[in-house]
């Protein structure tokens, strides 16, 4: 390993300083310094450092779905918008995104902004790659996202017909308008006063003109317009190694390169940075309190988005009176879980959404999310009680068992149900199951019990919770909850005005929520890391991704 | 000789074919569909999930589905994932790291095996031979995991001899794990050459041959060992198609990127073209390992004969 010439350490520091005091500044403004095109290349630390990931699924940002990927994207992409510590949206390479009635959007990117490969980012760059995850034939992972499931671009539904043509469609998206190399409209279904959030998910980021040339070539080397570029190939199951893009649009990264060296058992990681080989790691349940003592402040722990719950079919019989269901949720103690099962790494959940996006109120679901046994037992025996064998539906190949298990015992100790089944399979037939609820095909029954499911946030917004999970036939909500009022309320907060107005009104629709308790929150997630003593800096966004090009080499 | 090599050979592509299409029968039997499975808990649009149906066959009866894949094998390609990642080049960039595990394995089980066995035959009853049963218990006792987790431990993280993980130091990196996939077949090894050393340390062509005076060592070495070993290379060729299965734990808690852990993966999103694929080529591999086996027994043993 070589080293590039270290900058003095004030300098540095000096440098760090002004990032933060760039980034914590006002709303909708381009933030001066923090991500403007800068002509002379800024001071960076240098020397090369290694995190552990999982195997990625894809690297094509259209297609990857999930966090293994995603973080690597993040290194070799930059998207419109990115966000800071307290969700406040920050300008990348969109320099602003602005419409008149949240229907009609014009994005204006700023200038200087280039691909790995020396080509420029232009609106074409955005509008073709769009185009191309929302074609059904491409068979995209994020096409759901540019449909009503999502941002509902107009063109939708002409490119996903019942019958998908062999070839992708010539036309493209018809909401999607280039107007000049930099700007591009765009025209949605229906008001969404949160869309600029919304454009940070990768399904938004831009793709170069040689992907179109080789997909499967640019899944195995991305060519990107991030802060890092790839430095050879994706080697499988081994690693993805980067390096600093010297011709970035915006600030540089911080090291020279990054390994990101892949582990099929997260735990392994764990030793190897006990090794002193890998410098962020991954902390095995089981050894938190090791942890904590060994590594002192580089343990380190990040706040996710995770939201884990139990959803009551409401279609099943037995679940039609919500104090049945707000004293099953009463009677689980989540604490003593958390405390017992998770090493408390847990957050109890008290709210329909995660602290981690703003609306979030501090114990919102009030008595119905807190243990109380008496009150409960005394609720349940006034509803009429539960008849039959109460079956818990779950995925086995996640780790359930344990805290089913308790939950199961809680509700056998505190509500007298005697007779409680589990059943539990694989995720792909688990899934299948939940879908079969949903549709109203007799022959099908889907689930007769609760069953257990998670969430974890697109983007940042109390929206993307509330209406994936209970709004009328979404996507994700697999209660078949359905309240006029609720989807009106929704509606509202996304044709609000400003921010503070659409929060308000999604509050409003929480509030109902929690009043008719289709699902029982139980808690939220972070993750556990551990640092070695050559890194710092380490900073976390609210989808607990690393900020790779903001990591310091400090020591050898 | 010829003959009997190539009748082996013929022989092997029945094998090849049925065992190939259990498997893919198999995993078509899974319950569930891998491909709504695909985003997890995201929503993914119908006309998405029908056209990954149709490009990887998933709608067309078990029977049409295994022609099509056979199709494709006789022309060379071995299929995709459900992601579009050629299965030929994960089997090429999987299998040689599995099998340069399975090799080291191998040797060291092979080495210290036969080197423990031989002592302790001929010194039956003595220190070493009481120290090599003891030991030899002392490790089949012990589960693969445990043992790894604790060779990791102990070798890797507190005194730091070895590397923990992946296989970046290219030789080096496999020494670890190979010593832990090898310690079982290394005691039944051990056990096997003592045994059968003992035994035939007994026999009556063994005395004749002392009686006419040879020196210990061609005794030994000569005649005893051949005969010996007949037992023990018939447990070393299944063993190499054992290691390159069983090398699943290992390879996880090393973090090796071979072909087990893939397999193992890939039964759990249901990946046919990567399930049938690998379990192919071990097959082949596994089927060529045995008719190597047979063959040394002529060397061995030369009242055997082939034609």
């Amino acid at each position: 390993m070589s080293w590039s010439k270290r900058a003095p350490a004030w300098l540095a520091v000096l440098f760090s300083l002004t990032l933060v005091a760039a980034a914590c500044g006002g709303d909708d403004e381009p933030e001066p310094g923090a991500t403007e095109p800068t002509g002379e290349t800024a001071e960076v630390t240098g020397g090369e450092w290694s995190m552990s990931i999982c195997e990625p699924e894809s690297l094509i940002p259209q297609v990857n779905a999930e966090t293994c990927g995603s973080q690597v994207l993040r290194a070799l992409f930059t998207p419109l918008v990115q966000f800071d510590q307290d969700n406040n949206v920050i300008f990348a390479v969109a320099e602003s995104i602005e419409s008149d009635d949240n229907v009609n959007w014009t994005i204006t990117l700023r200038d200087g902004y280039t691909f790995h490969d020396g080509t420029p980012v232009t609106a074409q760059s955005f509008v073709d790659a769009w185009n191309w995850g929302a074609d059904c034939a491409n068979a995209a992972g994020n096409n759901y996202f540019f449909g009503p499931a999502g941002v509902n671009i107009v063109g939708y539904d002409e490119l996903n017909p019942e019958e998908c043509p062999n070839r992708p469609s010539r036309e493209g998206l018809s909401g999607l308008q280039v107007q000049d190399d930099l700007t591009f409209t765009v025209q949605l279904g229906a008001e969404f006063s949160e869309f600029p959030i919304t454009v940070n998910y990768n399904a938004f980021y831009p793709l170069p003109e040689s992907f179109f040339d080789d997909a499967e070539a640019f899944n195995e080397a991305p060519v990107g317009n991030g802060p890092y570029m790839m430095d050879g190939t994706w080697e499988h199951d081994v690693g993805i190694n980067v390096t600093r893009y010297e011709d970035y649009g915006g600030t540089p990264g911080n090291a020279d390169a990054v390994e990101f060296r892949v582990y099929a058992d997260l735990a392994v990681s764990y030793r190897d940075v006990q090794a002193g080989n890998l410098d962020i790691g991954d902390v095995p349940d089981d050894q938190i309190a090791n942890a904590e003592t060994e590594f002192g402040d580089r343990y380190v722990t990040a706040e996710s988005s995770s939201f884990s719950y139990i959803g009551f079919p409401l279609y099943a019989e037995g679940f039609d009176d919500p104090n049945i269901r707000r004293a099953l949720s009463m009677a689980i103690d989540r604490e003593a879980i958390i405390s017992a099962i998770f090493f408390d790494t847990l957050t109890p959940a008290d709210d329909m959404v995660s602290p981690t996006v703003q609306g979030y109120r501090e114990g919102a679901c009030g008595e119905a999310c807190t243990f109380d046994p008496e009150a409960a037992k005394q609720l349940f025996d006034d509803a009429g009680g539960y008849d039959g064998t109460l079956r818990i539906w779950f995925n086995n190949d996640g780790g359930h068992e344990g805290w089913i298990e308790a939950v199961s015992n809680q509700w056998r100790q505190n509500l007298g149900i005697e007779d409680i089944e589990f059943e539990s399979m694989p995720f792909a037939r688990y899934l299948g199951l939940l879908d079969e609820g949903l549709d109203d095909d007799p022959a099908t029954e889907g689930v007769d019990g609760p069953f257990r499911l998670g969430w974890v946030m697109d983007y940042p917004s109390m929206q993307n919770y509330l209406e994936n999970l209970h709004g009328t036939g979404a996507g994700s909500n697999y209660t078949t909850y359905t309240n006029p009022e609720v989807d009106d309320l929704l509606a509202q907060g996304k044709s609000a005005g400003s921010g503070e107005e659409a929060i308000s009104l999604y509050q409003q629709a929480d509030d109902m929520i929690i009043e008719d308790l289709p699902i029982i929150p139980l808690w939220y997630g972070q993750v556990q890391q551990v640092t070695s003593e050559r890194v710092s800096n380490v900073v976390y966004d609210k989808f607990t991704f690393v900020d790779v090009a903001g990591v310091q080499v400090v020591a050898e | 000789m010829g003959r009997y090599v190539a009748r082996r050979l013929l022989q092997a592509i029945p094998v090849f074919f049925g065992a190939t299409f259990i498997v893919f029968a198999m995993v078509y039997l899974i319950p569930g569909d891998p491909i709504r499975a695909l985003n997890g808990e995201r929503p993914i649009s119908e006309s998405a999930q029908a056209v990954l149906r149709d490009r990887y066959n998933l709608d067309d009866p078990l029977v049409v589905q295994y022609a099509k894949y056979v199709g494709g094998l006789v022309t060379g390609d071995f299929g995709e994932t459900f992601r579009g990642q050629p299965v030929w080049d994960i089997i090429k960039e999987k299998f040689p790291v599995t099998a340069k595990l399975a090799l080291a394995a191998f040797i060291f089980e092979g080495v210290l095996g036969l080197l423990a066995g031989i002592l302790a035959g001929l010194r039956r009853g003595s220190f070493m031979d009481n120290l090599v049963l003891v030991s030899t218990t002392f490790i089949v006792a012990i589960p693969v995991f445990v043992l790894g987790f604790v060779a990791q431990l102990v070798l890797g993280v507190q005194v730091g001899w070895f590397p923990i993980a992946g296989i970046q130091e290219g030789w080096y990196s496999y020494i670890l794990p190979a010593m832990v996939l090898g310690s079982l077949s290394l005691v039944y090894i051990a056990r096997l050459t003592r045994t059968s050393l003992v035994e035939n340390l007994r026999s009556d062509y063994i005395r004749t041959a002392e009686a006419k005076g040879l020196p210990r060592r061609r005794v030994v070495g000569r005649h005893a060992l051949r005969n010996s070993l007949i037992p023990v290379v018939t447990f070393l060729g299944v063993d190499l198609g054992t290691l390159m299965a069983g090398a699943i734990i290992t390879e996880g808690i090393f973090n090796i990127p071979g072909v087990g852990r893939e397999v193992f993966l890939a039964v759990g999103s249901q990946e046919y073209a990567v399930v049938v694929g690998i379990v192919t080529a071990g097959i082949l591999i596994f089927i060529l390992m045995n008719l190597v086996v047979d063959l040394f027994y002529a060397v061995l043993d030369p009242r055997i004969r082939y034609e």
